[in-house]
C-alpha cells in the first residue's frame, strides 16, 4: 500500500488518533489529510511544519542528527510529528486516551514507506 | 511599524509577531497606504503599494475570465524571499495586504495568520467613522500627512 491517503486513513484507526496530515515542510501546506470534523488541518499543517523546521535547526545547531520523532504533550492531547525526508512531515493529532507507542510505530512505518 | 490609523496597530503587531513576516503593507484597493512594517524608504512603500494594487486588479480580471468573482490570495515564490498578496473586505472598504517573507516563515503560516489579521481588523475597525473621498486640492496635504505617519518625518 503506497497511496498516502490510504496510509493516513490506516493511521486514523489507531485508538484516540483524531487525524493526520502529510505536510510540505518548506511551505507549511497540507499535501494529504485525514482529519475528524472540527480539526483545522490548515492550522495544524502550518504550525507543525514550523515547529519541525525550528526543531531541525535547533538540533543542527546543537551538533545533533535530524530529529526523527516529535511528541508534544498538551492538556487535552498530544501532537505527534515525524519528518519524512527533507520535504514532508507527517503530523498526527492524538487525544488523551491515545496509545502513543502504537501511534508512533504506525507513523514511523508510514514514514518508512513514503521516504 | 507605522500606521496611518491607530486601530490598525494592535492587529498588525500580532500578525507580525506570529507570522515572522519581513515586510508588510496594508493599503486600500486604490493603493493608498494604511500601514507598513519593514520598509525604510517612502519611495519603496509607494512603489510596492502601487504595484501590489495593480497586481491584485489584474488578477481580478483573470479570475473573471475563468469564472471566479476574485482570487482570495496570490503567492509569488522566490528563491529566498516570497510575496503574499490578498484583498479583503473591511468596514472601511476593500483593502489589500502585501507580505514579504523568507525562510523564517512559510506560506502556510502567512496565510493562516493573515486570515486572523483580517478578522482582527474587521473587529477593530470603528463602524461610525466617515469615509472621506480624497479631494484633488487635499491630495498633496493628505499624502504628506500619510508619509509623516508612516515614516515619522
Amino acid at each position: 500500500m503506497t497511496n498516502p491517503a490510504e496510509m493516513l486513513d490506516r493511521l486514523s484507526t489507531v485508538r484516540g488518533i483524531r487525524g493526520s496530515v502529510l505536510v510540505s515542510a518548506s511551505d507549511g501546506l497540507a499535501v494529504v489529510e485525514s482529519l475528524m470534523a472540527g480539526v483545522d488541518g490548515r492550522a495544524v499543517a502550518a504550525l507543525a511544519a514550523s515547529l519541525v523546521n525550528r526543531l531541525r535547526r535547533a538540533t543542527e545547531c546543537a551538533g545533533r542528527r535530524e530529529p526523527v520523532f516529535l511528541q508534544l504533550h498538551a492538556a487535552g492531547g498530544t501532537v505527534l510529528a515525524a519528518p519524512c525526508g527533507a520535504e514532508l512531515v507527517l503530523v498526527a493529532i492524538a487525544g488523551p486516551d491515545t496509545n502513543v507507542g502504537l501511534a508512533r510505530l504506525e507513523m514511523l512505518d508510514v514514514v518508512g514507506r513514503l521516504a | 511599524m507605522r500606521t496611518v490609523e491607530p486601530w490598525v496597530k494592535a492587529p498588525l503587531e500580532r500578525f507580525l509577531a506570529e507570522s515572522s513576516a519581513r515586510l508588510t503593507l496594508l493599503m486600500t484597493s486604490s493603493g493608498q497606504v494604511v500601514a507598513q512594517h519593514g520598509f525604510t524608504r517612502s519611495v519603496d512603500v509607494m512603489t510596492a503599494a502601487a504595484l501590489g494594487a495593480a497586481i491584485v486588479a489584474s488578477t481580478q480580471e483573470i479570475a473573471r475570465l475563468v469564472g471566479e468573482a476574485r482570487f482570495l490570495s496570490l503567492v509569488h515564490q522566490g528563491v529566498a524571499q516570497h510575496v503574499f498578496l490578498s484583498g479583503f473586505e473591511t468596514p472601511r472598504g476593500r483593502w489589500i495586504g502585501l507580505v514579504v517573507f523568507d525562510g523564517e516563515s512559510t506560506v502556510g503560516l502567512v496565510q493562516l495568520f493573515f486570515d486572523r489579521l483580517v478578522q482582527d481588523l474587521v473587529a477593530a475597525a470603528p463602524r461610525e467613522a466617515p469615509v472621506e473621498r480624497p479631494l484633488a486640492e487635499n491630495f498633496e496635504r493628505e499624502l504628506n500627512a500619510s508619509l509623516r505617519a508612516l515614516f515619522g518625518r
